[in-house]
């Protein structure tokens, strides 16, 4: 495919993504075509890809399996998108936990530079384009994509304010950059493949292709899942691709995207009017798993990593499990996410050692919205959106929990 | 930062308000042009834009336009509507543009800026009672503005170091620090010295410098300057003073011809700092840690407090007809000083003109660092050329003057500030030649002079110094000057009119203004001190031109291009 690729002109292939309407696999959706789109292809500087392969979101393990199971794929990808784009050098990023996968890529790298797959002039066709993986050093925010690329050029991985620095102009070493997940790459070798038209067939319209998904938690059968877009619902996910709940169980709550998206409760009704005019009501079990549906849910599909909670799930050490995280992977560069994050941190865990107060809910909740939409990156959403809906759809666990008062000593230790 | 537009403008509306603002500029320094205050913390006008304080966020909208057609879209009423930006926005990082709406005063704001003051709070260890920065603390102002006034916070706060020396000048307590870098960003982009960064993530981040380095570079005390909180501490005056005993006044600073303005802050005429005050032609916000220190010649042990004559005390009526008898009618040598202000040299030209005395004068140079230390290490070289007491670029020594010494060409000495014997001066040349030294300090002609008048330094009198762009700057008494002496000026009006009676020449400044203005080709036209004082003048130096000036380019200074091509 890479051949038939580089006989094309590269504005045809930016095209046909562009057709194909994928939308980003990283967790925003973004229209791929359209970030390519924003390129600025016209300031004489070089252009750079870089792959996100810093896959960190709890409950997401998407990408690893394509870089161990099926790394020449990515290569592929990645190769066309740099014609596509004009990068003469291409870099992936992968997070430091991931050293097997490095290890895969780079071998695999070379095998493709041995073939001419990659490198200098690729296939014969006089494009030439270098790719290297970079090794992360252990961060959750080098996934956010300015500070990946800060990382990348071998600071602080603090992401940058926007405006200025949009990386489609200001990137990498302040050059036009465009940087997409592992498996929008991938993506883009079979829209060239099948031509942009008929991907956009796959699976729905604004939600096309398939999608990976990651399923963790207590369910029978846990894994990763490759589905059309919107081809079953949450509940056929939970009962019929991953064997049900645990016997004698019954559902409590669903991450839908890997920790940052909202949480859904199971008794949880939903009621609105998508974008195509249909009108939905749904339970929980009655979500499409695509972009769109999650969303009208009031939630995201983010990276694909569900995490499904049964009864015997404390929702309060739930959320302090989460908070720890955040708290732990914030950069600290801007005031709201640095404190706040690390504050609601201290309120979980304190409620969680037997010190809950009735209005730590609130507080929580009131710490959350300050943080929300104040950050120079999405990490505050990130943070926030947990903490937002876990408390108000969960509010009874938590005033539980301050009323229980009894000091529990064998309560999860906490980071 | 501060943008070099050709005065363009842009019309922004400012809460309502339709405004005309200078193109390119944020909406922090915008809004500050209608004197409303957007508070922020990591913004500095002279450094980078980091925006990670978020202090500053406020609502912005741009007017709609149809996606399609490009055409406006209009409100009912006909107005163009105003798409709103869904989140608050930096004021820092957002740039005016045509028809922008901004409102930096309303529900969402404050409730921002309230969130921002409560998280910078939670951690922060609030030991103002112990805390130098207390009562010049944004921290403080802002809390005032739009803190609880109770805390919410029942956890532990972080523990972080509480006296870290990051140098020889600067000790830090992370517990105070706000992370806003802009200590980190002043070393990457003035001094030019990159020391510090932060260790660690999160709320646990902590400013540091990196492994085997220290910030010692001559700026460094400027990081103490531009912390909004009082993280950074000079380690000079940490615990010495409360800020609001100080008493600020104006200067200029002495150390070179970069001509640093500066804020003397001294309680009951004893000064106890100096901080940069901000010209964006000159200095920018800074200065150099050395130029701190000059404060301490003040009350030196060896400064000269009292008149002498033949090494005893004395009235400095006497010592003033004593220094005239020494040298009336002898062949007078005149040693000029580029450390005296353009008047006092102006009245020292008159001098020699009145008692047909030789002038000399040295310069003084050093290194030139490139930013505020300029080669030329006295304040006023060029207000010897524009006086009138030089015409010809300084030697660093005054062999001239011992050459004409040894033949006998003068035999008398009057010597403002130098240094006779440190400038190539023998001693010998000097045996049964009266001296008469006016002069701050001892030193080894002052210890041989016959004469004796102690003068006032630059924090206590007043006069002019010319920088090395030629701008003439100001500057009046910050500190009264000590008991029983007189300004340089004054004893120099004495001399002139007991060597000239009929000299109508006084020590008023206006009147010297006046006198230096008034030829023709001055090139000080139209020009006054209260001017001076005023601020920067530009003076026309390209008559100096061919003179080969010794300053290197560097901040707010490019050499005569002549110059340059000559060498």
């Amino acid at each position: 495919m890479l051949k038939k690729s580089l006989t094309k002109k590269p504005e045809e292939i930016g095209e046909e993504v562009l057709k194909s309407g994928v939308r980003g696999r990283g967790g925003a959706g973004f229209p791929t075509g359209m970030k390519w789109k924003f390129l600025d292809r016209k300031s004489g500087k070089p252009i750079y890809l870089i792959c996100n392969a810093d896959e960190s979101e709890p409950g997401t393990f998407k990408d690893r399996q394509i870089i161990h199971k099926d790394p020449h794929q990515l290569i592929e990808g990645m190769m066309i998108s740099a014609f596509a784009i004009q990068a003469k050098q291409a870099f992936i990023y992968i997070r430091a936990e991931f050293f097997e996968g490095a290890k895969i890529l780079e071998r695999a790298i070379l095998e493709a530079k041995e073939k001419g797959f990659c490198g200098d002039n690729i296939l014969g066709s006089g494009y030439s384009c270098d790719l290297v993986v970079h090794r992360g050093a252990g961060a959750y925010i080098c996934g956010e994509e300015t500070g990946l690329i800060e990382s990348l050029e071998g600071k602080r991985p603090n992401p940058r304010i926007k405006p200025p620095y949009f990386p489609a102009v200001l990137g990498l070493y302040q050059c036009p950059t465009i940087v997409n997940n592992v498996e929008t790459l991938c993506n883009v070798k079979h829209i060239m493949e099948m031509g942009g038209e008929n991907f956009s067939k796959i699976g729905k319209p604004n939600n096309t292709g398939t999608r990976i998904w990651c399923v963790s938690g207590q369910v029978k059968n846990p894994g990763y899942f490759e589905f059309e877009c919107g081809a079953l619902t949450l509940g056929e996910m939970i009962h019929d691709v991953c064997g049900g709940l645990l016997p004698g169980r019954s559902l409590q709550a669903v991450i839908p995207g890997g920790s940052s998206a909202k949480v859904l409760r199971a008794d949880e009704r939903f009621q609105g009017t998508l974008k195509d005019g249909t009108d939905f009501d749904w339970g929980i079990e009655d979500i499409p798993l695509d972009f769109d549906g999650p969303m009208a849910a009031g939630t995201m599909s983010g990276s694909g990593g569900i995490v499904i909670m049964d009864d015997t799930v404390d929702i309060v050490e739930a959320m302090a499990n989460v908070n720890a995280f955040y708290a732990h992977e914030s950069c600290g560069q801007c005031t709201p996410c640095r404190e706040g994050s690390l504050w609601m941190k201290k309120i979980t865990s304190r409620m969680c050692s037997g010190d809950a107060r009735e209005e730590d809910a609130d507080l929580l909740l009131s710490v959350a919205n300050q943080i929300e939409g104040r950050t120079i990156c999405a990490f505050g959403e990130a943070a926030a959106w947990p903490t937002q809906s876990f408390v108000t759809k969960f509010r009874k666990d938590f005033l539980a929990k301050a009323k229980s008062q009894k000091r529990k000593k064998d309560s999860m230790q906490l980071i | 930062m501060i943008s070099t537009n050709k005065g363009e403008t842009v019309s922004i509306v400012l809460d309502g308000e339709e405004v005309e603002v200078p193109a390119g500029i944020n909406l922090v320094d915008a809004a500050a042009l209608f004197k409303k205050e957007i508070p922020h913390y990591c913004y500095h006008p002279q450094l980078s834009v980091a925006g990670n304080c978020r202090m500053c966020l406020i609502e912005m909208g741009t007017p709609m336009r149809d996606r399609g057609t490009g055409e406006p879209v209009l409100n009912d009423d006909g107005t163009q509507k105003i798409g709103w930006v869904p989140k608050p926005v930096i004021g820092c990082a957002t740039t005016v543009s045509p028809g922008m709406h901004v409102k930096t005063i309303s529900e969402k704001v404050t409730d921002c800026r309230e969130g921002i003051m409560e998280f910078l709070l939670v951690n922060h260890p609030l030991d103002c009672p112990i805390c130098d920065q207390a009562g010049e603390c944004r921290l403080q102002e802002f809390a005032t503005d739009y803190g609880r006034g109770y805390s919410r916070y029942v956890e532990r706060k972080n523990v972080k170091p509480k006296r870290t020396r990051l140098g020889p000048r600067v000790t830090l307590d992370d517990e105070r620090c706000i992370l806003c870098s802009r200590c980190i960003r002043f070393s990457q982009e003035v001094a030019k010295d990159d020391v510090l960064g932060f260790v660690d993530r999160g709320s646990y981040s902590t400013l540091s410098c990196f492994p085997g380095r220290e910030l010692e570079n001559n700026y460094s005390l400027n990081t103490v300057d531009i912390c909004p909180v009082g993280a950074l501490t000079s380690t000079d005056f940490r615990f010495k003073m409360r800020v609001w005993f100080l008493k600020e006044l104006p200067s200029i600073c002495a150390e070179s011809s970069a001509g640093c303005n500066i804020m003397v802050s001294s309680r009951e005429g004893e000064i106890h700092r100096i901080t940069p005050r901000r010209n964006d032609d000159v200095n920018d916000s800074w200065m150099t840690d050395s130029g701190r220190l000059l404060y301490k010649q003040v009350r030196s042990d060896n400064r000269l407090l009292k008149p002498q004559v033949k090494q005893s005390e004395s009235a400095l009526d006497v010592a003033i007809s004593s220094a005239f008898e020494s040298f009336n009618g002898k062949k007078l040598a005149i040693v000029g000083s580029c450390h005296s202000t353009l008047e006092e040299l102006y009245l020292l030209n008159h001098l020699s003109k009145a008692t047909k005395a030789k002038k000399y004068l040295r310069g003084h140079f050093g290194e030139d660092d490139g930013i505020l230390l300029s080669a030329d290490r006295s304040p006023n070289l060029r207000g010897t050329l524009l006086s009138g007491f030089a015409n010809e670029y300084p030697k660093e020594d005054l062999s001239k003057l011992n050459d004409d010494l040894k033949k006998g060409v003068v035999d008398a000495v009057l010597v403002v500030n130098e240094d006779l014997l440190d400038s190539g001066v023998e001693g010998e040349s000097l045996l049964g030649v009266p001296v008469t030294y006016l002069g701050t300090h001892q030193n080894t002609t002052s210890n041989l002079a016959e004469i004796v008048l102690p003068t006032l330094t630059s924090f206590e009198k007043k006069g002019t110094f010319i920088n090395r762009s030629f701008i003439a700057q100001g500057f009046a008494s910050t500190i009264p000057s000590p008991g029983g002496l007189l300004p340089l000026t004054q004893i120099l009006c004495r001399l002139l009119s007991l060597s000239d009676e009929e000299s109508k020449i006084t020590a008023d400044f206006s009147l010297i203004w006046k006198n230096l203005s008034s030829p023709p080709k001055s090139p000080f036209k139209g020009m006054t001190f209260t001017d001076a004082l005023r601020g920067s003048l530009q003076i026309d130096g390209s008559k100096w031109n061919n003179l080969s000036f010794v300053e290197k380019k560097a901040l707010h200074f490019e050499p005569q291009s002549s110059v340059l091509s000559s060498k």
